[in-house]
């Protein structure tokens, strides 16, 4: 017994989020939080905004971490997150009412902001913060993964995508089925071995996040990398002996 | 199918709501970066931005800043109509008065300047795009007192590049994304391409074919997806780069055939040590510039290609002097054991191991990875090519480099590079943007050694001197601009010194001027070095008279900042939205590698309070100067329309007019055509702008490509068809040189000549930063430097509420060693301590810095009771400015003479030589910044948050039920599709959500 | 996890209120309720006004109490539904139970069935609060085992404690032997969460920067910046952070305090029946309700949420 849906098509849409390119820019929590705070769940609720304490409503936000390895080396990775549209999602099967949902026919997970009671269980059951409490409308919120944008009919076809990832700039957001294992941001994933977030956390999180990729190095190492002299002894009087026979030509 | 009360809520969602009544297009000013964007209205509010798909910046992206534009659109901080001044400076105490007074105000003001001595109005403008206009305008009313924010911003770049490669980094060219294989990025956190850069490494790195190499003390943003990230101690690029022209000089890695096609690497030098033409090229009676023929042994004009040229040997002239090709002075300066890595490895604080493999690695990236594309070309002599052969080594810089008084040689250094390496405007490499590349210099020279009442300059205030003739100086030497530009102190200040401006006006040094005009420069704050002497200059007396000594300050903001209450006339601008604006090919175009562009802004909202768009004011102003070619010769003026009106019909010279596209009378030509009454309208049609693209012959080699140089003439870009010869070595710099010891009819005073002889080297140099030579042994170990957050613009972004709520308090970033040095844990407070003064801020240890740095982020600390913002808010309390603590002026030298805080060759200011040491705050003293300055008075808040909230959009939201069986099927969205598709199988080309017909596989080359 | 009054108040009053009906009901089924009328009474008022409390302050925190209602439709899968639909039905058996003791006021078989339904229903109410907690897998601390026998034997125990005190102020029989009862509570009950605050300080983490974040391989993960610097929702609810000395100390108390200290003094009483152990009766509730309130308000204070690890916990 569940409220998940009993039969869960196959369709699974989420994200896919490339954290060896995105430079941390927050494009795409901004535009998320502009496109939403009039869509589905609008308004994405500010409070103090221009004050001491200003706090708000996103769905998408942008954290930057520190990876120091063994040998102290460290590498600065940022690391966007936003709700996971997991399969197994917690955040529904605890919500009382039934206002927390996922849709069959897509495995989109919304907030029925008209049945909340704004018990914040559901956040307190989300492993990844993605669920976002409207204080001002005492309901819970959250990523809609752009449900009023990806099938809008009255958008040019090229903006019917998540905002989040048509904006951002570096082009590490992919949008797709990830249900269907030969759809292309399946294919992406597989050939990146993108992974999922806690997985010990049995959500069946669908976005994937493709890892950082090593650091490329031409020629591999430090050592015996070097250019060798021209000259044997690579002194300035030897190379300009060399070069009293050059001629050039424009 | 009817539900139980226990199933899940799921709602019949709504997925095609109307989102907006009209869609318009317009040009984001966020930032410079001028992305195209739609801005969707619905009920007359701004529903939605994005970026515009088909626009050649962005095509289709919008960054943080962008998308935060409803914000700063609605913005509480927004003025609201004229306000005059009834208290004193800096108390914030206005009263609002109506345009007519305002104007008439400012034209009395400026109306006696110009009867009496134009000069004496300084005109400076701050982040704005229309120096087209506003340089015009200075020309027409007489000062030669004008300039951007360009000279405290990165000049010396501009100039490294226009004196070396007749283009330059900045925003005037670009790596070839699509080829390069590896990519060199200097000193940039954010840069104006903003997006155009993020979307460049995004495919790059998707690719996967280029190695990617960033050159900077913090590890942060781009530098975090670097594949190899030198942290090198700031300001030491300049000694970095020449390591690596070391060692490619010794093995000989250089690109013989791009020196000797496109550089001056052969024309000879006179070697004459105490001539009055020691170090000036070689040239024949016609003034041509000549090399040495090996096969006729005998000078040959450089131009002759029929020429064996000779790289090394000295020469003897027939008049007993002699003369050696350039490439030998530079082969022994570089050869130099003191360039080598392990004499710079210390001083740059990268192994010797590293700087050699980097070097081998260019050669490799270079040499072995030839990139040939099979399109043919003719160059500038006629000669037929069946191929572009390019070196796909790639390089960009910007700040990191510029904001060190070292800069401009830094820069030049790594132009310098780039030409051994045969990888400028080749496949891979660095590309010019049009209307670059141009003469070297390009040609106006600075107009303003002397002004005259009512009349205007003989040409712009603006330009590139090529010697101390062209300096703007009296018979004694002294400047005569207010900033000093163009004096014996900055000779090659392309873009004036803005940050000087206040300290010398005050000053009255050279002279006291009347009227302080400024537009979008928040002067009072972030724009500032030494901000609290500053606000002292700005609101100093005259304790004889009781009169500012800045006697009248007019200032043109759209927002509350923190400058406004130190003016005395206010002049209120519209949103971005709410204006035209012209982002024209005079002044900052938005080309690209590929082709010319430029583009204008509509207005998209009227504006809803009593503001005017500054440049309609300005040529409203001009009106009432009778300012010439403003005005018909009957007085009536020519432009009554504002703004729009000289945007579509003002002409520089006949045919040449802010706009490009559309123009003649049809609107069929471009570049250059008669004014077009329609022109506006084309480019609202064509989502407001315009670009042309290069033909594939004309994509490379610009500076040598005979057919793209008959179409930059024909644009009207460059002044003959002539190839333009890359200088490796300058002659330019060493006429100054020369000037310095004794030769020519313009020298420096006496207490110059030392000063100029040492950095007036024709070839780059490395010297250390001025603050750091002057403070040499003094307790201030650390380099203390500032990034731009991706997601704020200065001080306009950090006062957005929803950007705000990223980053509302900056910490100073240390490395725990660096910290461990100071006794210092993470989030305690510490002063920073330099040579100025001091500032209190709150720690973030990091290990992604270089040790001997401390950084922040730059322009979120703000003055208490500005912006709209709340009096406690973190940005003014616990944020801190690092601003406080940089000074505008070095030490004092030998003499007493405090020279300006700037790059001594082009008056760039040196924001980044600032040094410090860090002392841990008393128990008692954490918790807050200082100096916490006291609140400016500000007028209420306008709208938008009853009650502590924001509820943007609520009644935006399309309420209407969702109807069955509406929408279309999902597309995915693959980001870089194009790059993905070629790595990954089973991914069709295309981009984003669009798929290319037919699909699969790499399309082109 | 922020530790929110009306939370705390929920829990431990709920709790006690079930726990003193459940164990009326069990006097009933065994047939030794006492019939004495007022102690009656006060016994389910207190019981049922209890249970009131706890669940009208639990619809405090709510966003929309108006639609409280809908909290009881998803009981198929959600504890907090199932416990609101058990809150609700437990009020129909407790409800019969009160009124036929009321009306018949003796023991009857009729009346020990009614009981032991209400006891039971109890039972699974405070088994479903209990659970509300436990299945958060989020949350190590409360996803322990131990997490659903504290509900029940802290329940049991202050139902007990209330219980003995209710017999010992009316002087009615089977009160020594519910005083040992209660007695042998407190220290099951400091066993039990002794067990727990073990697991909670020994136990595995849930997640690691590391998992959290699958960058592990490469190196330690660490937060360099968070992607707010101002507070957010998130953190405010689950960023509460309480030092390890501090909790440390106040686990010291809860035990010593709310659980060891009654026990004894129930002991000692039991010395002087009548008004020794009405006295230690007496003494022991706001012993215990201190105590409970310590415990509970630990009891979120000490939890660590997953979601911290992106908010630069490196183990939660
Ligand atoms: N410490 C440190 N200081 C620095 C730098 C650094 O790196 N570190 N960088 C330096 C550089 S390169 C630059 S360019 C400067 C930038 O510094 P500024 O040029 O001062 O830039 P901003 O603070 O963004 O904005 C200037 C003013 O423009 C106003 N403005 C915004 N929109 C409009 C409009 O539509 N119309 C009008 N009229 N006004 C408007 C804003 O309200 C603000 O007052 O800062 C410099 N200062
Ligand atoms: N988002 C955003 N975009 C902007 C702006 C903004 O305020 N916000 N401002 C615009 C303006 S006016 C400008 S001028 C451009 C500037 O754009 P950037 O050049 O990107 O400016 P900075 O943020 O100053 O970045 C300078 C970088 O140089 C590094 N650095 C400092 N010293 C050295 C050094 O000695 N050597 C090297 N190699 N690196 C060093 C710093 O760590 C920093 O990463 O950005 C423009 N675009
Ligand atoms: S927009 Fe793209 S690059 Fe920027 S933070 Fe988001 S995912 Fe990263
Ligand atoms: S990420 Fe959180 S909110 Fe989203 S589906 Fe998973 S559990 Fe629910
Ligand atoms: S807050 Fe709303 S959506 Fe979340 S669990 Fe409670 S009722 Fe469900
Ligand atoms: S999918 Fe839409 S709602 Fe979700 S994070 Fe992206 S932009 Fe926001
Ligand atoms: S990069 Fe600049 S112009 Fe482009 S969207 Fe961002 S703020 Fe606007
Ligand atoms: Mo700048």
């Amino acid at each position: 017994m569940t409220s998940l849906p009993r039969n869960a098509g196959p369709v699974k849409l989420g994200l896919v989020i490339d954290l060896d390119i995105c430079v941390g820019c927050h494009a795409c929590a901004v535009n998320c939080k502009e496109w939403n705070t009039s869509g589905h769940s609008a308004p994405l609720t500010d409070s103090d905004p221009y004050g001491a304490d200003p706090s708000g409503v996103w769905f998408n936000r942008i954290h930057t971490f520190e990876v120091v390895n063994e040998a102290g080396d460290s590498r600065t990775v940022h690391f966007p997150k936003s709700c996971l549209h997991c399969e197994e999602a917690p955040c529904v099967t605890v919500c009382p009412t039934g206002a927390s949902y996922k849709r069959q026919e897509d495995g989109i997970v919304l907030v029925n902001a008209e049945a909340c009671i704004g018990c914040k269980l559901c956040s307190w059951a989300c492993p990844y913060g993605a669920r976002e409490y409207d204080e001002d409308v005492g309901v819970m919120k959250k990523c809609t993964l752009c449900v009023d944008k990806i099938y809008n009919e009255n958008l040019d076809p090229r903006s019917r995508a998540p905002a989040c990832v048509s904006t951002c700039p570096a082009g590490a957001r992919h949008f797709g089925d990830l249900g269907d294992p030969q759809s292309e941001v399946s294919l992406l994933v597989a050939a990146r071995g993108g992974y999922e977030l806690m997985p010990e956390q049995e959500c069946k999180p669908v976005n994937r996040y493709l890892p950082p990729r090593p650091k490329r190095q031409t020629p591999a190492v430090d050592s015996g990398a070097a250019l060798q002299p021209a000259t044997p002894e690579g002194e300035a009087a030897g190379l300009l002996a060399r070069w009293v026979d050059r001629v050039l030509s424009r | 199918m009817v539900r139980s009360v226990l199933d899940t809520g799921q709602e019949a969602v709504n997925t095609c709501p109307e989102v907006a009544d009209e869609i318009k297009q317009t040009t984001c000013y966020m930032c410079a970066c001028r992305c195209g964007i739609n801005v969707y209205l619905k009920d007359g509010k701004v529903r939605y931005l994005e970026g515009n798909p088909d626009h050649p910046v962005n095509q289709g992206v919008l960054c943080a800043k962008g998308s935060a534009g409803i914000m700063q659109h609605y913005s509480p901080a927004r003025l609201s109509k004229p306000l005059l001044r009834t208290g004193e400076r800096g108390s914030g105490e206005f009263k609002e008065i109506e345009w007519d007074e305002a104007l008439a105000l400012a034209s009395e003001w400026l109306g006696e300047v110009r009867q009496t001595d134009p000069r004496r109005l300084a005109f400076f403008t701050g982040r704005d795009q229309s120096q087209s206009l506003t340089g015009w305008w200075a020309m027409q009313y007489g000062t030669p007192n004008f300039a951007a924010h360009g000279g405290f911003c990165s000049v010396n770049m501009a100039a490294a590049g226009l004196y070396s490669i007749g283009g330059s980094f900045w925003e005037f060219g670009e790596p070839d994304w699509d080829h390069t294989r590896y990519f060199m990025l200097f000193g940039v956190a954010e840069d104006h391409d903003s997006n155009p850069i993020k979307a460049g490494l995004g495919r790059m790195k998707t690719k996967g074919q280029a190695k990617f190499v960033s050159v900077n003390p913090v590890k942060t943003g781009y530098s975090a997806i670097a594949d190899e990230w030198i942290g090198l101690r700031p300001g030491t690029d300049g000694l970095f780069v020449l390591a690596l022209v070391h060692e490619l000089l010794k093995a000989e890695k250089i690109d013989w055939d791009f020196l000797g096609r496109y550089t001056n690497a052969t024309w000879l030098v006179i070697d004459d040590p105490e001539g009055p033409e020691d170090g000036l090229f070689l040239r024949n009676p016609e003034g041509a510039t000549l090399c040495w023929d090996t096969a006729r042994g005998e000078p040959v004009p450089t131009a002759d290609v029929t020429a064996k040229a000779a790289v090394v040997g000295r020469f003897a002239l027939s008049d007993g002097r002699a003369a050696v090709p350039v490439f030998e002075l530079l082969a022994k300066r570089y050869l130099d054991p003191v360039y080598a890595p392990e004499a710079v490895a210390e001083r740059v604080g990268i192994p010797t191991a590293t700087i050699r493999r980097i070097a081998a690695e260019l050669a490799e990236a270079a040499f072995e990875k030839e990139v040939v594309l099979d399109v043919a070309w003719t160059d500038w002599a006629g000669r037929k090519h069946d191929k572009m052969i390019g070196r796909p080594v790639s390089m960009h810089a910007m700040r990191g480099i510029s904001a060190h008084s070292n800069g401009f040689h830094s820069c030049r250094a790594i132009h310098l590079l780039q030409m051994l390496l045969g990888s400028i405007d080749c496949p891979g490499g660095f590309g010019y943007k049009a209307p670059f590349p141009k003469l070297i210099p390009p040609s106006p020279l600075p107009a303003g050694k002397t002004a005259a009442p009512e009349r205007p300059l003989p040409g712009m205030p603006l330009g590139f001197p090529l010697g101390p003739d062209d300096l703007l100086v009296d018979a004694e030497g002294r400047p005569t601009r207010l900033d000093k530009a163009y004096s014996w102190e900055f000779p090659l200040a392309a873009h004036g010194l803005m940050h000087m401006v206040i300290h010398n006006a005050w000053a009255g040094d050279p002279y006291p001027i009347d009227v302080l005009m400024m537009y979008m420069a928040n002067m009072g704050w972030n724009s500032s070095m030494n901000v609290q002497g500053t606000l002292k200059y700005l609101t100093d007396k005259d304790p004889e008279t009781g009169d500012y000594k800045i006697p009248k300050i007019i200032y043109s903001d759209a927002y509350y900042s923190e400058m406004v209450p130190y003016a005395d006339l206010i002049l209120p601008d519209t949103t971005y939205l709410e204006r035209w604006d012209c982002i024209s090919l005079l002044d900052r175009p938005i080309s690209s590698a590929h082709g010319p562009g430029d583009a204008i802004r509509q207005p998209v909202c009227a504006p809803d309070r009593d503001v005017r768009p500054f440049q309609d004011v300005l040529i409203d102003l001009a009106g009432r100067l009778q300012l010439p070619t403003f005005v018909y010769l009957d007085g009536e003026p020519k432009y009554p329309g504002g703004y729009p009106d000289y945007i579509a019909n003002h002409e520089r010279t006949p045919g040449i007019g802010p706009l490009a596209g559309w123009r003649g009378p049809e609107g069929k030509q471009q570049g250059t055509g008669a004014p077009n009454p329609d022109q506006l309208q084309r480019y609202i049609e064509n989502g407001c702008f315009w670009t042309h693209k290069l033909s594939p012959d004309q994509l490379y080699f610009k500076h040598a490509n005979k057919s793209y140089l008959a179409f930059a003439k024909k644009m009207g870009w460059i002044p003959t068809e002539e190839p333009i010869v890359m200088q490796l070595y300058s002659e330019i710099l060493q006429k100054f040189r020369l000037a310095a010891r004794g030769h020519g009819k313009v020298q420096p005073p006496d207490g110059e000549r030392a000063r100029v002889e040492a950095y007036f080297d024709p070839l780059p140099i490395w010297y250390p930063p001025m603050e750091e030579e002057a403070l040499d042994g003094e307790d201030f170990s650390l380099h203390a430097i500032t990034q731009r957050p991706m997601h704020m613009y200065h001080s306009w972004g950090s006062q957005n509420a929803w950007l705000r709520q990223i980053t509302a308090r900056n910490r100073l970033y240390v490395h725990p060693e660096t910290a461990a040095r100071f006794g210092i844990a993470d989030d305690d407070w510490v002063w920073v301590v330099s040579p100025h003064g001091r500032v209190k801020g709150q720690v973030r240890l990091m290990h992604g810095v270089n040790p001997s740095t401390v950084w922040t982020w730059n322009a979120i600390g703000k003055r208490r009771g500005a912006w709209g913002l709340d009096p406690e808010a973190p940005e003014s309390n616990r944020g801190f400015l690092l601003n406080h603590i940089i000074s505008e002026l070095l030490p004092e030298r030998e003499g007493g003479h405090r020279y300006s805080n700037s790059d001594p060759v082009t008056g760039q200011a040196a924001w980044y030589d600032l040094r410090v040491r860090l002392e841990r705050c008393r128990p008692g003293e954490e918790g807050a910044t200082d100096p916490l300055m006291e609140a400016v008075k500000a007028p209420p808040r306008r709208g938008l948050d009853e009650g502590g909230k924001l509820r943007y959009g609520a009644e935006l939201k399309d309420r209407r039920a969702a109807v069955a069986g509406q929408g279309t099927p999902f597309q995915e969205w693959i980001g870089n599709r194009h790059e993905v598709s070629v790595t990954v199988p089973g991914v069709a080309d295309g981009k984003g959500n669009v798929k290319k017909p037919g699909g699969g596989g790499e399309g082109g080359a | 996890m922020h530790p929110a009054k009306s939370v705390i108040l929920f829990t431990t009053a709920s709790g006690a209120g079930y726990g003193l009906l459940a164990w009326l009901g069990l006097l009933a089924a065994f047939g030794v309720l006492p019939s004495e009328r007022w102690f009656g009474l006060a016994a389910f008022a207190l019981g049922l006004g209890l249970v009131v409390t706890g669940l009208l302050s639990s619809t405090l925190h709510l966003g929309h109490p108006e639609r409280a209602w809908r909290a009881l439709t998803q009981w198929r899968s959600s504890w907090l539904s199932r416990e609101g639909v058990a809150a609700v039905v437990t009020f129909l058996p407790v409800g019969l139970f009160a009124f036929y003791w009321i009306v018949d006021g003796t023991n009857s078989d009729t009346l020990a069935v009614v009981g032991l339904l209400a006891s039971l229903c109890c039972l699974v109410t405070v088994i479903c609060t209990a659970m509300i907690y436990a299945s958060l897998r989020t949350i190590r601390a409360w996803a322990s085992p131990w997490t659903l026998p504290s509900y029940l034997v802290l329940s049991a125990l202050s139902g007990a404690v209330l219980l003995n005190l209710l017999l010992q102020l009316w002087g009615l029989p089977h009160n020594g032997a519910f005083a040992w009862m209660a007695a042998a509570l407190f220290i099951l009950a400091g066993l039990v969460k002794v067990l727990y605050w073990r697991n909670v300080m020994y136990g595995e983490p849930a997640g690691t920067a590391e998992s959290a974040t699958g960058l592990g391989p490469q190196g330690r993960v660490r937060l360099l910046e968070a992607p707010h610097s101002e507070s957010s929702y998130l953190m405010q609810e689950m960023g509460f952070r309480i030092a390890r000395k501090h909790a440390e100390k106040l686990r010291r108390l809860t035990l010593l305090g709310g659980f060891l200290a009654p026990f004894v003094l129930i002991v000692v009483g039991q010395a002087a029946p009548g008004l020794g152990s009405l006295l230690a009766a007496l003494a022991s509730l706001p012993l215990l309700a201190a105590g409970l309130a310590v415990e509970r308000w630990l009891f979120f204070a000490e939890a660590k949420h997953v979601v911290t690890l992106y908010y630069g916990e490196s183990r939660a």
